[in-house]
């Protein structure tokens, strides 16, 4: 509960902090913008925070989404594959990457860092070979699909603002999530194998089904977070379509709370996690006197500021816990 | 041997004290140590012998106490200082890297340099050969240390020490995993490095060997010196009188069980510690059977195997009869057995997750409701065992971690007792706590087999071994070397069989 009062923290000062910079940045255009933005890296955050939990890590991420946010335009426009058939094989294909990642990593004793790797590489140049390295957009077509991405649904009594749609894909999945991870006996399991994967062996839980869990998870969310990229931008690079968004995924899992050494995080902390990235991003496009191409620097800092802060914290607790 | 070793005061320690969380490991000790003296350090397991060789040698200090060398007053704060003042230990587990040479470890951290940058390699394998001749060790300073022998590794780190300049040699259960040759030549090492001035404290619970080598012995008991035997004072009944001190009746409430059907049976094990021995055995429900052998006899990796967390190299388990195939320690769980592990804060327990957590984390799986956590049933159940075991914790939300070592073992247990385990493996059940919470276990036990529950327990100390056990199964070398009734147990016996020696006729 008190690590998330800190990265709400954070996230308010900087939301705070931009809205007096630039008067653009409360602008409703913009807000849906900004939080259709977190939801869809909120998403794949989330999906990644399973992994680190259980003390792994998850680099293909970006390359998953570029697989199946081209693979799906491509089948649909270029294959005139039917829709469920689309959706189906994206499913399917997620639920294979991640199954892939969990068994190396649980039964070959591969390192997560280096299968993933491997993964990022592989899922970017399958993608660039079976579509030519060309551009894949919906074009025209499928209005209805994009909906999902781009649609906003009114509220009640506010005009002229709407909640854009992947936001509600993000409630649903971070309420699933939520509840996985801290009603379920499952959740239990990782949470005490991220913090002894040894002594939770040792207590009779399949540590290595829990492993491949997490990695289809990760997955299955990433594919889920391709579909909506997809439909958001009506134009994917196989090139460049998803680049960086596993390290952004991981930037806003750490931020909120999920340490890397695995064993911790909470769902809300990695939402606001993803929410301050993008305000962040937002906050260098708006205001005038930050160049915007130093992005990554300061995103990169505030991150560093974030887990040294967190680290320091932590230290000092656990020093008072103990001279008690 | 010189008995008339020159007596000349080096070392000397005042009124030591050194407090952990719920334990005193030292109460005021005093000890000196004289130039070219072997003194030993005997006393049960939990006595304070380690926590003392630590404070010697820098790498724990002491909460009070003072500390001379050569009469003056000085200060041990680090490893480097008490090597600067010629104070050096030789680890139980070696602190040798494997994949350096044997030079190359001695001087590890103090490279001969060449230019200020290059390693003089030459002169490395020069004078180390010197320290490998004073050790008596003839191998070339080019082999790598991880080709040796653990004998030969010891010697290496003594010949290290001597490279030091050390004039105080620290030895913790030197022997504990040598063969009898190799502690013979460690002997000869010993008492030749004794006659050329460097003095030996040397902990051990060999009595034999105590009476063997040292010129003097400090007994330590529950944290204090106890008494010390001049030279010619040094025999058996002497030491363990001073070690025990107490009736053996009044710590340990055995009751003699009825032992009923063979629950388990272990036929032709073989484990990865010894692929090419095997072990078979039976327990019955309702005995507390002890395991004994000396470190490395392959106990550990015995229980593992039986638990599931190490894969069996052959032979097989029958549980209640029937052929049981135990994959992993869910497999063993199902089966009914539960395990104990010798080191619970990486196998026993997750040390940051709460005591409710840590007890419920077994059952959690037989008291889920469709996958999801049954919350009421989980307090409920942590906090009739935290009752049940009297642990000493501000509550159930606590963290283990904060616990003493005695709490967290009774929730290492306990965890298990919520799932009515048929069979109960206890991997050193009392390493490291207090008594108090030692007595508690063993009543433990005893109410568990009453109850019908086959209890099978690993332990290195002799006298729990002798006052628990309805019987005793002695490792030695990776196989079940022999078995002792109760009646039959006497400390010589079971230390015959650990040693490898047949028990004596009649």
């Amino acid at each position: 509960m008190k690590k998330l009062l800190g990265i709400f923290g954070i996230f308010l000062f900087v939301f705070v902090l931009t809205a007096l910079l630039s008067d653009r940045f409360l602008e409703s255009y913009n807000l849906e913008n900004l939080i259709r933005r977190t939801a869809l890296l909120g998403i794949l955050a989330v999906g990644v925070a399973f992994v680190i939990i259980t003390g792994g890590i998850d680099l293909s991420i970006g390359s998953v989404v570029c697989l199946v946010g081209c693979g799906v335009p491509w089948l649909l426009v270029k294959q005139s594959c039917p829709l469920p058939w689309a959706l189906a094989l994206a499913v399917i294909v997620s639920l294979a990457v991640g199954l892939l990642h969990g068994l190396l990593i649980a039964k070959l004793k591969l390192q997560p860092f280096v299968v993933t790797l491997c993964g990022l590489l592989m899922y970017r140049g399958i993608t660039r070979g079976f579509t030519g390295d060309q551009t894949q957009g919906f074009g025209t077509e499928y209005k209805g699909l994009r909906q999902l991405a781009t649609a906003e649904v009114p509220l009640p009594f506010v005009e002229g603002f709407g909640i854009p749609a992947p936001c509600l894909f993000l409630i649903v999945v971070a309420v699933l999530a939520s509840i996985f991870l801290n009603q379920t006996i499952y959740g239990r399991y990782l949470l005490a194998m991220g913090q002894n994967e040894e002594a939770a062996r040792y207590s009779g839980i399949r540590t290595d089904r829990m492993v491949i869990l997490a990695y289809v998870i990760c997955s299955l969310t990433a594919g889920l977070g391709g579909i909506l990229f997809a439909l958001d931008v009506n134009s994917a690079q196989p090139g460049s379509f998803g680049n960086f968004y596993e390290l952004h995924a991981i930037a806003a899992a750490v931020l909120g709370g999920c340490s890397l050494r695995g064993g911790s995080g909470t769902i809300m902390g990695v939402i606001f996690g993803a929410g301050l990235i993008q305000v962040l991003r937002n906050m260098i496009t708006l205001v005038d006197f930050i160049p915007s191409h130093i992005e990554y620097a300061v995103i990169g800092a505030v991150i560093l500021c974030g887990v040294m802060t967190d680290e320091t914290v932590k230290r000092i607790v656990r020093r008072r816990l103990f001279s008690k | 041997m010189s008995d008339d070793a020159p007596r000349r005061p080096w070392l000397e320690v005042r009124g030591i004290c050194k407090r952990f969380p719920g334990v005193t490991a030292l109460d005021g000790v005093g000890m000196h140590v004289n130039r070219g003296e072997v003194v030993a350090v005997i006393g049960e397991n939990g006595a304070g012998k380690s926590s003392l060789m630590k404070i010697l040698a820098g790498v724990q200090p002491a909460d009070s106490g003072q500390i001379f060398l050569e009469g003056r007053r000085c200060q041990l704060a680090s490893v480097e200082q008490a090597l600067r003042l010629g104070i050096a230990l030789i680890h139980q587990e070696l602190n040798l890297a494997d994949n350096l040479e044997v030079g190359a470890n001695i001087f590890l951290g103090r490279e001969p340099r060449r230019f200020g940058l290059l390693i003089d390699k030459p002169r490395i394998l020069r004078d180390s050969a010197r320290y490998l001749d004073r050790v008596g060790l003839k191998l070339p300073p080019t082999r790598l240390v991880g080709s040796l022998p653990i004998g030969r590794k010891q010697m290496v780190e003594i010949a290290k020490a001597l490279s030091v300049d050390a004039r105080i040699l620290i030895m913790d259960e030197p022997t504990s995993s040598l063969s009898q040759r190799e502690a013979d030549q460690l002997f000869e090492v010993i008492r030749d490095l004794s006659a050329k001035g460097v003095s030996i404290v040397y902990i051990s619970h060999r009595l034999g060997e105590v009476k063997e080598l040292a010129h003097r012995v400090v007994v330590l008991r529950d944290g204090k010196k106890v008494g010390e035997l001049r030279r010619d004072e040094i025999d058996h009944e002497n030491m363990v009188q001073l070690m025990v001190g107490r009736q053996i009746s009044q710590f340990y409430l055995h009751r003699p069980h009825e032992p009923g059907e063979v629950v388990l049976t272990a036929d032709n094990l073989r484990t990865w510690a010894y692929p090419h021995r095997s072990c078979s055995f039976a327990l019955r429900r309702g005995e507390i059977v002890g395991m004994f052998g000396l470190v490395g006899a392959g106990r550990t990796e015995l229980l593992q195997t039986l638990f599931g967390v190490m894969p069996a190299l052959g032979g097989s388990v029958w549980i209640d009869g029937r052929k049981t195939a135990v994959r992993s320690p869910i497999d063993a769980v199902l089966a009914g057995l539960a395990l104990v592990p010798e080191d619970r804060k990486q196998q026993g327990l997750i040390l940051d997750l709460t005591v409710r957590n840590n007890l419920s984390l077994t059952s959690l799986r037989r008291d889920q409701k469709m996958g999801f956590l049954n919350r009421a049933r989980e307090r409920e159940l942590a906090r009739d065992m935290v009752r049940l075991l009297k642990v000493k914790a501000t509550g159930e939300g606590q963290v283990t971690r904060l616990l003493s070592g005695g709490n967290q073992q009774k929730i290492a247990l306990g965890k298990w007792l919520a799932l009515h385990p048929r069979i109960l493996l206890l991997d050193e059940p009392t390493r490291g706590i207090d008594v108090g919470a030692k007595t508690e276990i063993y009543s433990l036990m005893e109410s568990l087999a009453e109850k019908g529950i086959a209890v099978l327990f690993v332990s290195s100390e002799m006298e729990e071994i002798l006052g628990m056990s309805d019987r005793v199964l002695v490792m030695h070398e990776g196989r079940i070397f022999g078995e002792l009734p109760r009646a039959e147990l006497s400390e010589q016996r079971v230390m015959r069989l650990a040693t490898g020696q047949l028990p004596e006729a009649a």
